[in-house]
This record gives structure tokens, sequence and C-alpha cells, in this order.
């Protein structure tokens, strides 16, 4: 059989998968406002689950996930565990936020508590046409928060943002809608950790006010049966800074919509992902820059390390607009696949409108150096070790990207517990 | 220490030792000498374990042990050491962190207990200072963007670091100045002992000048056709190699 077949075959059984996935899903009452509401409503009743055939979801198959029969919960199992000294956590539960902390500087809301006219932030840059996963996200969703640092306020201490799933089979949408105010700094660290089956479908959204400054760590470290589509959406006034590290550990499907609007002069962003993968796993980052105004730098590097029978989609746009002139934007996807069987899809894509700019893609998708394995061996280390090593070496320079020193000391106890490294 | 037996070894189909042989006793050191392509680096390519050459007939022994049969790590564990002649740069790991890590594993092929964070930093202290590198290479990526003769020194470092007990030396003097020659013989000679070993693979005599060896071999044609003492190197180094392919060269 081959692939148009298949996709034939999934276009005939998919009459109205949404309509029985969502089965078991209660529509929210958010002020979120009518408009968007019914807006979601058509997106869902004209829409299914996207095909291999939709260009941004080629490499990306949602059969397994869209057979799946999933519930939402109010369960609250146990307690979740922090990975960082930091005291600000905020921690979601199967979906649910359990508790909302004071933060110095910081104005939480759930967005239960919210009016109206305060969830006129919800989906104010996002495009929810045709997208089932937005619809979804905003008509069952919760909960919610809003999580406003103060102007002029800088939060030290990292804000810890920690989803767990402690059921299976079970849907948790949720959405994070984060504003740093005017000439705020602040520290963002996610982390999604779970067992089972599921979809963990979260949404966030960043405003960031002019002057403003931003640090995102994102860790998703699921399970082998996890499936997980992350939006992060992006909005940036003048002067601003927003760095978004995104460290993918584990997970079956894991699909990250980073995008991006550079809406202000004087702006510097980066995009920093990486992922490793093992058998069975696919991981998706779909990222776009879009330089909307003049003077404004942009770094994205990722990189991938895959083996055994896994799937890795890299598709990042960068735009620069025609009023975007004096623009730097840097883009970089390398990958090394350590099986045979392991394929990598990588698509860097510019579009430029401007003529005054410095623009750079490249993409590289290339074996371990046996010529170095060799070498390291040759010193008295094993052969899985200097694998180790190398592999640690090629994801190195993302992880230097992540200036938390505890963060990254995290990431690499978690590499060795979950990937089996011996460094 | 070794002895080599009548060693073929070929890659691709393509036969490169010929039927070599040699034996290193502790506490000597012997020094191959011979034309481009003879094999010297196949030799060394062979002993270290590169797995792209097939050994078909012979054997090599190594303090008693069956070397062919172990891989390239253990040989390394068992006290193997090969300094390449064109030592390869690992962007992304450091110099220390991949010593360390080699350090330990070799520590732990013989049962002791890893080393301890203090005596290894002081240990990179003292062996740095042997071959005169710069600690900060030590830290930084394994030779990536060190010069020739850096990378050169850093293969001494390297083998001062892990004490092997045959020490193989591919070249190591090819591209460097008097000073920094002077800088790996001095490095070498320092870490000689009366149970190490060493073979020094050179074109130059002029590293011999430094390093004295006890026994100079001829390597032409995949096989050691003349052994002599260091004035073979001198002749070798006046007259050149042609009167060695005109009485080795075989007929076709
Ligand atoms: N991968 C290879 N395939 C075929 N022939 C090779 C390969 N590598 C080396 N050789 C050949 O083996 C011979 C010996 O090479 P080498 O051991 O490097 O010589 P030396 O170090 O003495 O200069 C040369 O003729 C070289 O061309
Ligand atoms: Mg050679």
């Amino acid at each position: 059989m081959n692939f148009q077949q298949l996709d034939e075959m999934e276009i005939a059984t998919n009459v109205s998968k949404i309509s029985q996935f969502v089965t078991n899903f209660r529509e929210n009452n958010l002020l979120i406002g009518d408009r968007l509401r019914d807006s979601s409503k058509l997106v869902l009743a004209q829409n299914d689950f996207p095909t291999t055939r939709h260009e941004s979801w080629k490499y990306t198959r949602l059969t397994k996930l869209s057979q799946l029969s999933l519930t939402t919960t109010e369960k609250i199992n146990s307690p979740v565990s922090v990975p960082l000294k930091s005291p600000h956590v905020i921690s979601i539960v199967n979906g649910n936020i359990v508790d909302v902390p004071s933060i110095p500087g910081v104005n939480v809301f759930r967005l239960s508590e919210c009016s109206e006219k305060q969830l006129e932030l919800v989906g104010k840059h996002i495009s929810i046409e045709n997208d089932v996963f937005q619809a979804l996200n905003t008509l069952y969703l919760k909960d919610g928060l809003i999580i406003e640092i103060q102007e002029n306020q800088q939060i030290n201490d990292a804000i810890q943002l920690i989803f767990e799933t402690q059921e299976s089979s079970i849907f948790c949408p949720i959405r994070i809608i984060i504003v740093g105010k005017k000439s705020s700094k602040a520290h963002f660290f996610q982390h999604f950790s779970g067992k089972g089956t599921g979809l963990t479908l979260p949404v966030f959204e960043y405003f960031l006010e002019q002057n403003a400054h931003l640090k995102v760590d994102k860790i998703q470290m699921e399970n082998d049966e996890s499936f997980h589509i992350a939006t992060d959406q992006v909005h940036q006034e003048r002067d601003s800074y927003f760095k978004i590290n995104t460290i993918t550990l584990s997970g079956k499907l894991v699909r990250n919509n980073l995008n991006i609007l550079v809406d202000g002069e004087n702006c510097e962003t980066n995009l920093n992902g990486s992922f490793l993968l093992h058998d069975g796993q696919l991981v998706d980052n779909h990222t776009i820059v879009d330089h909307l105004k003049p003077n404004c730098n942009s770094n994205e590097l990722y990189k991938g390390v895959l083996n055994g029978k896994s799937i890795g989609v890299f598709n990042g746009k960068v735009f620069v607009r025609p009023d975007a002139q004096k623009i730097n934007a840097f883009q970089s996807n390398a990958n090394v696949l350590l099986s045979e069987d392991a394929s990598m899809n990588s698509k860097p894509e510019l579009e430029i409108y401007a003529d005054d700019v410095k623009c750079s893609h490249g993409s590289t998708t290339g074996q371990m150096d046996e010529e170095a394995i060799f070498y390291l061996r040759t010193r008295g280390i094993s052969d899985k070790s200097a694998r180790a090593l190398m592999t640690q070496a090629f994801i190195g320079d993302v992880l230097n990207q992540i200036d938390s020193e505890e963060v990254r000391s995290y990431i690499e106890s978690k590499l060795i517990e979950i990937h089996g490294w011996t460094i | 220490m070794i002895k080599i037996n009548n060693l073929h070894a070929s890659i691709d189909g393509k036969e490169i030792l010929k039927g070599l042989n040699l034996e290193v006793k502790a506490g000597e050191v012997h020094a191959i000498m011979g034309p481009n392509g003879a094999g010297k680096s196949t030799l060394s390519s062979v002993l270290a374990g590169r797995e792209e050459y097939e050994v078909t007939e012979g054997s090599v022994d190594f303090e008693g042990i069956d070397l062919l049969e172990l891989s390239t790590e253990d040989r390394a564990r068992e006290g193997l050491f090969l300094a390449f002649q064109y030592p390869i740069e690992i962007p992304g790991v450091s110099n220390v962190n991949f010593l360390r890590t080699a350090l330990n594993e070799i520590r732990e092929y013989k049962g002791l207990d890893p080393i301890s964070a203090k005596d290894f930093m002081a240990m990179v202290r003292e062996k740095s200072a042997l071959v005169e590198l710069d600690s900060k290479l030590a830290s930084r990526a394994v030779n990536e963007g060190f010069s020739g003769g850096e990378k050169k020194r850093n293969e001494i470092f390297q083998m001062a670091m892990l004490e092997p007990k045959l020490a193989i030396l591919d070249e190591t003097d090819s591209g460097l100045d008097i000073d920094a020659l002077r800088i790996v013989a001095n490095g070498v000679n320092q870490l000689k002992s009366p149970a190490n070993a060493t073979i020094i693979i050179t074109h130059y005599q002029r590293l011999l000048d430094y390093i004295i060896p006890d026994f100079v071999h001829v390597l032409f044609d995949g096989r050691i056709v003349k052994t002599g003492t260091k004035e073979l190197a001198l002749e070798l180094e006046e007259k050149g190699y042609d009167w060695i392919k005109d009485e080795f060269s075989t007929v076709g």
C-alpha cells in the first residue's frame, strides 16, 4: 500500500473523527466572547483532523491521535514534583490548576474569574481558521491563567509551570497568557511530564510590552505513549527581548507551533530547540518568526538526535516584511541520525521582502562522525560512552543557550535517566 | 611487550601489510621509517583495531594477550596508545571531559575506583606542563581550532595522561618546527621507563637526535625489510629510499 492510498483511507474513515473525539468533553463557560466561541464551533463543524495532505502536517500523521478515546477529569491525584528550587510554583495536574501562588511583582488571574474584557487577550494573535487544535483548546479548556509581570518588576527566581498528567487517557487543554508589562523581566520554566496515553494541548500566549524581557525554558518529557500539541504565540513590542528553549526528551508525538510576531523596533528574539528521539517517537517543530518592523535580530538554532525508528520534522519560516529593514535573522537546523530507520524532514524557509537585511539559514542532517568515535575508543572509551559524549557535544550548543545553570543540569540529569547516558 | 608475527592486513580487498614481523621489548624505543605508502599508518591502525582493515594472516601478542581479539577500547585499556598522524577534531567534546571519561573507564576495567576531581585536575596541570600545552587548550574542545603543532602536543599530553605500556607515535614529528619537536621529544623521553616501550614512526632522522632509538626498522611494501641501529636512520636520510626500493621491490 502506498501513502496515497493510505491517505484516502484516512479520509474515508475520517468523516466525524472530531465529533467522536469530543464526545466526553464539556464546553466551558469562560467569558471568551461569542465571536471566538462561535468561530471555534464552526472550525470543528467544518474540519476534521488534518491529514498528511495538509502542507503543515505533511510528515506528522495524526491517525493514532484521532482514534484515542479521551475524557477529562477533575482529579488531582498527588502533589507534583518540582524540579527547581525557586518557590514560585504553579502546578497543573490533569489539566486542572492546583493552586495559584502569590508572587511579588506578579498578578495571576484564573481565566475562569476573568471578565470578558480581560479575556480579550485570548487568541488575540492566533488565527483559528481551519485549526482544529486551536478550536479544541478554546472550547474545551477548563481554565487557564493570565500571568502579568508588573511594570518595571524583575522577578529573579524562575516561575515554574509544572504540568503533570497523573491519569491515563485524558485530555488536558490549558491556556496560559503571559504579559510582560513595560520594562519587566522574568524567567518561565515550563515542565511537562506524566504517564499514560493522552493529549496535552497547551496554548501559551506571550505579550511583551515595550522593553520587556522574557525567557522561557520548555521541557517536554511525557512518555512513550503521550501526545502533545503545543502552541506558543509571541507578540513583541519595541525594545523587547524574548528567548525560548524547547527541549523535547520524550513523547510519542510532540508538535510544537512556535509563532513569533516581532512587532516593534530594536527587538531581540532567540529560539532554540533540541530533541532526542528513540524508537517510535515523532517530534515536529514548526516555527515562524515574522519580522514586521526594522532593526531587529533573531537567532534560531534547532538540533535533533534521532535513534531507532523515529521521525523528526523541522519547519522554520522567517518572514521579513517590506518595511523591516536592517534585520539580522539567522536560522540553523542540524540533525544526527543514529540509526538507518530514523528520518528527518527539515525545511527552512526564508521569505524576505526588504532589501537591507542580513539573513541566513542552513540545514544539515548527517550521521555520527565514525572517525571521532574511533579516536575516542583508542583512548579507552567504550563505544557507547563515545556516542554519548558525541551526542551531548552535538546538542551542547543548544543546551548552552539555557542561561540557568540549574535548568541545564536538570536536563542533563534527565538525559541520563531517559536516554541511559553514562556521562 | 609486543610480538607481531607474519601480519597480513588488507583494506577493500587490497593487501597492504604482507607478512610483517616485529618484536618490541619493555624499555625499548623502536623507530620505523619508510617511504610514503609503505604501510606505516596501516600498521598502527591495525594495531589500534580500526575495523576497516581485515587481518588475513598472522598474530599479535601483547603482554601475553591476543591483541587482535580485543576491541579498540580494550586494547587501550590494556595499555596500547596510538598518537594519530592526523588527530581528529571533535567539536563540543572538551579535552578534559573526554580524558576523565577515558581514565575512569580504564580504571574501571582494572577494577580501580574513579579518580577524584582534585587528583584529576592536578594530573592535568602536571601533564600539560610536561608538553608545554597551554592549560586553556586542555579545557577546550578536542583539537578544535588547534594548530598542527598543538594537535601533536595534545596527542602526547593524552599519552602522558593515560600512561600506556606501549605508545605508537605515527609521524608525530611531521610538520613540527624544531621547538615543537624538542617539546614533543622531551615529553616522550620523560615518560620513558623500563616498564614501557615506544614505537616511533617517522620520516625524518632529526627526531631521532632527540629520542635515541634502540632499533631502526625500514618498512617497505608491507614488510620490515631492514633493521639496524640509529646509524641506519642517518643512512636513509642521506640516501633516500630508492636503494631500498631497488633492493626489495617485488617484481610486477
Ligand atoms: N581506504 C583505503 N583503500 C585502499 N587503499 C588504501 C586505503 N587507505 C590506505 N590505502 C593504501 O595503503 C597503502 C599504505 O598506506 P599508509 O599505511 O597510510 O602508508 P604510510 O603511512 O606508510 O605512508 C597506500 O598505498 C595507500 O594508498
Ligand atoms: Mg602514514
